[in-house]
């Protein structure tokens, strides 16, 4: 038999959109986990993706486009989060009912709609290699607006995330830059959800970043080996997938905690 | 001269609680004056009242000879320290640099003069070599130099230190003190250092301010800290002790200061265990 190649690899149409759809993923969900990861607020984004299972669930019932019904219901609840205070966006116990309340409210839906049980898997643990084009012109517009919105908020929430009073005495609102940060993780959210799944989004959002804070000092440092990660990782689980006919997304979070536990074994400098 | 602060007849409330009623006060220019009371007090309070971050609920307060706002750049601010700090791998330099410009809108990038204010307000308090070592190798006293450091970004007038003291060892300590008078003698800085404990500060603090009781007196030490003062403040009598030049606030035979500080530490203990 003969081992596949790379060009084996892209010759098939939707692997090269599984690849356009991780990479872009995976740069979003990079730049805005390492925010997620030094705000400490992994839980709240671990809850918004669920969330995006009830919105996404409930998009299907209505006969809407998944992805758009994880938007919405996702971003709506990011910025009630934001707005109800960083004390509430990190409080466990709040978040976890609401985590579990989204998921079985997810569940109701899809009961009335039986016939789409793959739909569920899908909306669950991802199925990257189901990417169309329209779906990947969707991702690329969430994630422009998602790295856009970043890119203009990144001062003041790097600030009010390390001081939180010093940057509210200097005019800076916490509460506003929270709100607006979990309504950017919240459609991040939904993107990621797309290639790894609503439960696995701390693969993509949370790994490499954390595993970026463990290595690097300064803050852009940070953010490209993030991103660099992400791909890494986001690639090398579609690659894996395709030879071994495993699920990407259980590549993928394996070479996430792998690199993980690397760097966390690691001698600190 | 234009007082750095004026409080007249002020009320602040908080959740309910009045935590100053009717306070009088004129902090001047240049001075280093230390804040004093027991816990709940309002020495925090009241630093956010200078900051526009609590409005009074009477009275006018006014902040470099303007009524006190948020985002008075001529201030600047240390916060209490937290047991807990974010992204502990992070450069000394990198977690001042957030502050430089941190209200603006835009990429956290530092151009030339963001990155020399920075490597100032490190120099100006000593933590030049923390510049390069994540957050998390720091001890206490390294830890508090940087936070003083961002408080020196933007060249405030008027600097606010809320408990730079709490868990430091009396080496540290003194260390830390020193370095708030070098910034006042040197870039004449109005300086308010709150404290629990006296004695660090005497011979470093121009006058004192005592809050207890929803009041406040400032004046000298030898005006301010004694029995009868102390007294009328703290709702109950006090003793005033000077031992060899250190002096003891002491209620019923014990030593208050002392016993306010330890109760902190065990706070801060019980969260660092939690964390």
């Amino acid at each position: 038999m003969r081992t596949p190649t790379m060009p084996d690899l892209l010759s098939y149409d939707f692997m090269r959109s599984a690849f356009i759809a991780a990479a872009i993923v995976a740069v979003v969900a990079s730049q805005v986990g390492y925010f997620l990861v030094l705000r400490g607020q992994t839980f709240a984004g671990h809850a918004l993706a669920h969330v995006g299972f009830t919105g996404a669930t409930g998009a299907v019932l209505l006969g809407v486009t998944p992805l758009w019904g994880l938007v919405t219901l996702t971003v709506a609840s990011g910025i009630g989060m934001g707005l109800a205070g960083e004390r509430l966006a990190q409080r466990d116990v709040a978040i976890g009912l609401v985590l579990a309340l989204a998921l079985g409210l997810g569940l109701l839906f899809l009961h009335f709609f039986t016939a789409y049980a793959t739909q569920a898997t899908a909306l669950l643990f991802g199925n990257v290699l189901s990417v169309d084009t329209a779906t990947l012109w969707r991702l690329l517009a969430i994630g422009v607006v998602c790295l856009a919105t970043l890119g203009v908020i990144a001062r003041p929430l790097l600030f009010a995330s390390l001081q939180p009073e010093l940057a509210e005495a200097r005019g800076v609102s916490p509460r506003l830059f929270g709100a607006l940060f979990l309504a950017v993780v919240a459609a991040a959210t939904a993107e990621c959800a797309e290639i790894v799944g609503v439960l696995l989004v701390f693969a993509l959002m949370v790994g490499p970043a954390a595993t970026a804070q463990r290595l690097a000092g300064r803050v852009g440092a940070g953010l490209a080996l993030a991103a660099a990660l992400a791909l890494a990782e986001a690639w090398g689980g579609i690659a894996l997938a395709y030879y071994t006919d495993w699920p990407s997304s259980f590549w993928i979070t394996a070479l996430s905690a792998a690199a993980y536990l690397a760097a966390s074994a690691a001698p600190m400098r | 001269m234009t007082p750095a602060v004026r409080l007249d007849d002020v009320a602040l409330m908080l959740g309910g609680r009045a935590v100053l009623a009717g306070v009088n006060l004129e902090i001047r220019s240049g001075e280093f004056l230390g804040v004093f009371g027991p816990n709940g007090a309002g020495k925090t309070t009241l630093m956010r009242a200078i900051l526009g971050l609590l409005p009074a609920s009477r009275g006018r307060i006014a902040v470099l000879g303007a009524p006190a706002r948020r985002g008075n750049e001529g201030i600047g601010y240390m916060p209490q320290s937290r047991a807990n700090l974010p992204a502990a791998r992070l450069r000394g330099f990198d977690f001042v640099a957030a502050m430089v410009r941190g209200h603006r809108l835009g990429l956290p990038l530092l151009d030339r003069a963001g990155r020399r204010e920075v490597a100032w307000a490190l120099d100006m308090v000593g933590a030049a070599p923390l510049a390069r070592r994540p957050l998390a190798d720091m001890s206490g006293g390294e830890r508090q130099r940087l936070l003083l450091a961002q408080a020196l970004i933007g060249r405030p007038r008027l600097l606010l230190l809320d408990e730079p003291l709490q868990n430091l060892d009396p080496h540290h300590q003194m260390a830390v003190v020193a370095v708030a008078k070098t910034l006042q003698v040197e870039l004449g800085m109005t300086v308010l250092f709150s404290a629990h404990e006296l004695n660090p500060l005497l011979g470093t603090m121009d006058r004192v301010l005592y809050l207890g009781g929803g009041q406040a007196a400032i004046g000298t030490v030898a005006d301010v800290v004694t029995g009868p003062v102390l007294s009328r403040l703290y709702g109950s009598p006090i003793d005033v002790v000077h031992v060899q030049g250190r002096i003891f606030v002491m209620s019923g035979g014990l030593d208050m200061e002392r016993e306010a500080h330890r109760h902190e530490h065990d706070r801060a203990h019980a969260h660092a265990d939690h964390a």
